[in-house]
């Protein structure tokens, strides 16, 4: 696994809110390579939700080129982002973001959806995903019959289960006790050695970024670590 | 495919999310259902108010009416006039070839309503036994037929059942003189149904009205005749009379007061609708933004937006066409064939019956659709424009 799969060359990003413009991020460059783990680090407020959407095909850059595997997906249309999402990024959300009336099941069935898989392949997927996160047993489970690690694995679960090349993750352990937020960094380490998945995960805990193998410290909208550039 | 499963999914998603939102979604339920039943209980009355007076009508009687008169009430005829007609050509014969003309009369007297102790106009209707031969349908249910030149009445079935003191055997009073009530008939639930009849002459002798009648109602051989006699009645100086057919002049009633009931109900029902309407936009815009988190979830993942558009869509028209349906079984309960009535064009009562019929009920359905689609699709474009950001609010 060689070569960046993501790629910031000169990006800014700037919000409009009436007449004031905040800049986030001013001519920034950044490049991780496929099969990384990285941890992003950095004060609240840093703007690292805002790198992991611009990342993840969530949101448009306003200056620059965000680079995919080589290719642009800056000015990609908002469909054509959706469906680009839906084939190279899995997202694991603080709060889960599972759907409350589906069971276990159906959420990690959701992104298959996109696919042209028949039922009875969806259905053979979503099992062998729910098993590798250790839930065989709670496929018929709701959300809220569900511990927040569960639910969290079922996340994770729903975030691989098309395949993607690509996982970002926005303080996915926020919401854990320690040995719970142990358990799922774990598992995200084992998707990373064994999956060769590329992981970027915003964290506020020190403990949590050591699973990564590169730790980034944003901190008003630039890298504070010299080293990493390019 | 895969479009269709998408589709399906978060439609599916919708509704199983629907009980968290009970009671917004109830209340369009239940305002739609309101626009419906009052849109309906109008249409309802309007439509069996229209076959009532339809229905009194045949292709072949014609009316002689004064020229001019639109309506029998300010019509008269005399009765030399009467005798000419009885010379013209094309009417129809009795078993003794008497030809089948029938001079009537019809007075307002007072009844008292049932339903609400109050005084109504009746009409009491002077016929002579030729009267209820151009009639067809007309049967005797209880008692006898007034005797000619006797101070009896019959009364239609309407009457006596909406109005006091009207059974067989009873005596009434109108003016200074006194009647017997020795008879009730049917007739095909028609407007008569709504009068008293008694004899011709005696009708005439006791209010004063000798020699006058309003109308000529005769019987002919078959409908086409009806040309023929309005030339006869054109070409002598001394009759010039109207000629209409009884089933064009009970049309032409009819439709006067249907519009009437019509113009009543349509506004009244979108004004409601309107209401409804702002209810069915409140209610999906919440639905929205209580799913905001989910579909912005969606959209993450690689949803798009018409998904969402067409989930909301269908919420919204689905607690429109259950209240369509509610609204249309509430007047079905409550009205169809309930009995009323109402003051007809001249200024007596007309009984009826409410009608709700499947095309009455298609115009109920519709117009709930109308609120249902206009109240979600504004709500849908904003789910299909639904930002990805929400995905982090907490849910
Ligand atoms: N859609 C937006 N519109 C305007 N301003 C925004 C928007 N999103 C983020 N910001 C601003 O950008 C800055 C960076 O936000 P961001 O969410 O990326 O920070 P963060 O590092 O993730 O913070 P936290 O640790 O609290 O999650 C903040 O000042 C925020 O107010
Ligand atoms: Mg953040």
């Amino acid at each position: 696994m060689v070569g960046p799969i993501i790629q910031f060359s000169n990006v800014s990003k700037r919000f409009v809110k009436g007449k004031e413009t905040i800049t986030i991020f001013d001519h920034l460059d950044l490049s991780i390579q496929a099969g990384d783990f990285v941890a992003i680090m950095g004060p609240s407020g840093s703007g690292k939700t805002t790198l992991l959407n611009l990342m993840g095909g969530l949101d448009q850059a306003t200056e620059g080129q965000i680079t995919f595997n080589g290719a642009a997906i800056s000015g990609l249309s908002e469909g054509q982002l959706a469906a680009w999402r839906a084939v190279n990024v899995g997202f694991i959300f603080q709060f889960y973001n599972l759907m409350p009336m589906l069971t276990a099941e159906r959420n990690v069935e959701l992104p298959l959806l996109l696919t042209k898989l028949s039922g009875a392949e969806r259905r053979q997927r979503v099992q062998a995903a729910l098993a590798l996160v250790g839930l065989r047993e709670r496929t018929g489970h709701y959300p809220r019959e569900m511990s927040g690690g569960q639910q969290q694995r079922v996340a994770i679960a729903r975030g691989i289960i098309s395949d993607p090349k690509l996982l970002v993750c926005d303080e996915p352990t926020g919401d854990l006790d320690r040995a719970t937020a142990d358990e799922v960094l774990l598992m995200l380490q084992t998707l990373n050695q064994e999956m060769g998945k590329t992981i970027v995960m915003v964290t506020h805990d020190p403990a949590a970024a050591k699973y990564a193998h590169r730790i980034l410290h944003l901190d008003k909208g630039a890298f504070t670590d010299r080293e990493l550039a390019a | 495919m895969s479009l269709v499963n998408q589709i399906a999914a978060v439609t599916a998603l919708n509704f199983k999310s629907m009980p968290q939102r009970t009671l917004g979604s109830l209340s369009t339920v239940v305002a739609v259902t309101l626009v419906v039943t009052v849109l309906l209980a109008f249409l309802a009355m309007g439509e069996g108010f229209q076959k009532t007076i339809r229905g009194s009508g045949a292709a072949d009687v014609a009316l002689f009416l004064r020229a001019g008169a639109q309506a029998e009430a300010n019509s008269s005829v005399t009765r030399d006039q009467l005798r000419l007609i009885e010379e013209a050509p094309g009417i129809a014969s009795d078993a003794s070839g008497k030809p089948l003309v029938s001079g009537e009369l019809y007075v307002v007297v007072d009844g008292i309503k049932k339903s609400s102790n109050t005084k109504a106009n009746l009409p009491l209707r002077g016929i002579s036994l030729k009267g209820t031969a151009t009639r067809p349908g007309f049967r005797i249910v209880a008692g006898r037929m007034f005797a000619p030149g006797a101070n009896e009445i019959v009364v239609g079935s309407a009457v006596l059942k909406e109005f006091n003191g009207m059974d067989v055997g009873s005596t009434v009073r109108f003016g200074t003189s006194t009647w017997t009530v020795v008879g009730v008939f049917d007739l095909g639930g028609s407007i008569f149904e709504s009068e008293l009849w008694a004899d011709i002459d005696v009708v005439q002798n006791l209010f004063q009205r000798q020699n006058v009648f309003q109308l000529a109602r005769v019987k002919l051989e078959d409908p086409s005749k009806l040309v023929a006699l309005k030339a006869f009645s054109e070409g002598d100086p001394k009759l010039k009379l109207e000629v209409v057919s009884e089933a064009d002049y009970y049309a032409k009633q009819a439709r006067s007061m249907t519009g009437l009931i019509q113009k009543l109900g349509w506004p009244l029902a979108i004004a409601m609708a309107l209401g409804a309407l702002a209810g069915a936009l409140n209610t999906m815009y919440n639905s929205v933004a209580s799913r905001a988190h989910e579909i912005a979830t969606l959209r993450c993942i690689g949803f798009g937006g018409l998904p969402a558009f067409v989930g909301t869509l269908l919420e919204s028209l689905a607690l429109a066409a259950l209240g369509g349906l509610a609204g249309s079984l509430v007047t079905w309960l409550l009205f169809d064939g309930m009995t009323a009535s109402t003051l007809g064009s001249n200024f007596t009562q007309v009984v009826f019956k409410f009608d709700l019929s499947p095309f009455l009920v298609l115009q109920g359905i519709l117009i709930a659709l109308v609120v249902g689609v206009v109240g979600g699709v504004f709500p849908a474009w904003q789910a299909a424009r639904m930002p990805v950001l929400h995905a982090y609010n907490r849910s």
